[in-house]
């Protein structure tokens, strides 16, 4: 399959990608639900010092947690923030009990209104209209309003759109063009990268014309501003077909993210000390 | 070799699953009972999972909810978007599993925080898909260890109402609503007492006048338990 058009995403090496596209103070968007997690470009991030971020993700896994722990979070907009199957996530536990590295700023949704805000996102609409938070306590403590459906008189609540500086997603695969394939859970990727007004997608591998999977999600390299090999970038996460999740890495980040000093030791060694892949 | 009381509730809320068309779970114990009933129970359960996948046919229990084998087995798999909208909030997913880490009488759930919210003691995950899920799907069995921690007075933050909530299953017995909704104990495992359930309820715990005892772990079931987990 070949899209055409002329007007089409560069593909570049991921540290241009970061170096172009996120800045200091930015809100980035990291998306990816368990599968897919933009990993390789998380770090990136941190190898290139960027601060002051407002860090967004329905599931801050353990990428957004190796962020928070080195201080480059000013905020952190989520739904779920756990270990997922292991337990704590302990840096986002230690930022937000304790402070450190920094005193964080939380904004915290349900996965449904989370989803609803970055779908009125890619829509470009102010806000999504969903049934949810109803008696619950989130609903006096983060953005959500009720609303009276105009037709029916039903009580529904409203969330704003999310309408992140960058966001970063990982897929399989792309075509020279910068057409980007992923396949397996899909996650809110397609959302992310179209409620943002600038996004770079990583890919495991640049191919010369994408074959159609059944169920592949194809973003067309016209809405994308970047596109960046990252072989491997999903790791510990998995990239359906091509990598698998490292559910051992999972166990083990918990024993070395209990501790501050082993977490920045572990961080020194395998994330700012690597080279930045290229292409 | 007799049965633990994990391995009990396990299989307790595996039997839930017999008639059921389709069960909504996360991971942990309320998965592995979802899978040990497609196995023992119930072939044609469909299982649903947070991450987009529907109909998931897991040999093994996944460590997270977007484990490969998950999306491999699946009927169908559906973005967030999608799964919240189109198939939790509408009703078309029978009966949720859902965990917590406090519970209070009218089977209302915590898993924001434990102490003040501003200043927590202990910041849990929080939310997830929870509340949207106790509200959109028609039945919630809630799967928790019962202890003076989990089964709390007062909660430190309402994440997920309780509503729908029809049981919840511990590893000390089963509690079901009354009619006033308030949580009462109409089942006890094999070998507990009344009075060990009580004393790990944070609150005066109402009794059935008829509490039933749970029919101990079948071999075939905790063989299929024990062969599932060891897989």
């Amino acid at each position: 399959m070949r899209i055409a058009h002329t007007c089409v995403a560069d593909i570049v090496s991921l540290s241009e990608a970061i170096e172009t596209l996120v800045h200091d103070g930015d809100s980035v968007a990291l998306e990816g639900f368990t599968h897919l997690i933009p990993f390789a470009a998380g770090h990136e991030i941190l190898r290139q010092g960027r601060r002051e971020l407002e860090l967004i993700r329905m599931t801050p896994d353990v990428v957004f947690d190796q962020m928070i722990g080195m201080g480059a979070a000013r905020k952190l907009v989520f739904s779920y923030g756990g270990n997922p199957g292991v337990g704590s996530l302990h840096r986002f536990r230690d930022a937000i009990e304790h402070g450190w590295p920094r005193p964080i700023e939380i904004e915290e949704h349900s996965h449904a209104g989370m989803a609803n805000r970055y779908a009125a996102g890619a829509a470009l609409l102010p806000f999504a209209v969903m049934r949810g938070y109803t008696g619950t306590d989130l609903m006096r403590r983060t953005q959500v309003k009720p609303i009276t459906c105009p037709f029916t008189g039903e009580e529904l609540v409203a969330v704003p759109a999310l309408r992140p500086d960058v966001a970063i997603v990982h897929a399989q695969e792309a075509d020279r063009d910068g057409n980007v394939q992923l396949w397996g859970i899909p996650g809110v990727q397609k959302e992310a990268v179209l409620a943002a007004r600038r996004s770079l997608v990583t890919v495991e591998r640049v191919v010369d014309t994408l074959a159609r999977r059944p169920g592949g999600v194809v973003i067309p390299g016209w809405v994308i501003d970047a596109v960046a090999p990252a072989p491997r970038g999903s790791r510990p996460s998995y990239s359906l077909g091509i990598t698998e999740r490292d559910n051992d890495f999972y166990k083990y980040w918990d024993s070395v993210s209990r501790d501050r000093d082993a977490f920045r030791q572990w961080m020194d060694s395998h994330v700012l000390a690597q080279e930045t892949a290229t292409l | 070799m007799s049965a633990t009381p994990a391995e009990v509730q396990t299989v307790v809320a595996a039997r839930r699953l017999r008639e059921a068309e389709s069960v909504f779970i996360g991971v942990g114990r309320p998965s592995t009972a979802a899978i040990l009933a497609r196995l023992v129970h119930n072939p044609g359960l469909v299982l649903v999972y947070e991450s987009g996948t529907i109909g998931a046919k897991p040999q093994r229990v996944p460590l997270s909810i977007g484990d490969g084998e998950l999306a491999e087995s699946a009927d169908l798999i559906v973005s967030v978007p999608e799964m919240f909208n189109y198939w939790i909030g509408t009703g078309r997913i029978q009966v949720a599993f859902l965990g917590a880490a406090q519970i209070d009488r009218r089977a209302n759930l915590n898993s924001t925080v434990i102490g003040d919210y501003d200043h927590p003691q202990t910041r849990l995950p929080g939310a997830g898909g929870a509340p949207e899920i106790a509200t959109g799907c028609r039945e919630v069995v809630v799967i928790a260890p019962h202890s003076r921690r989990t089964f709390v007075e007062r909660l430190d933050f309402l994440t997920t109402t309780g509503g729908r909530t029809t049981h919840v299953i511990t590893d000390l017995g089963v509690l079901e609503p009354g009619a006033d909704g308030e949580l009462t104990l109409t089942q006890l495992h094999p070998d507990v007492s009344t009075e060990q359930v009580r004393d790990a309820t944070g609150w005066e715990l109402k009794m059935a006048d008829q509490v039933r005892m749970t029919d101990p772990p079948t071999g075939e079931e905790l063989a299929a338990l024990r062969e599932l987990v060891e897989r």
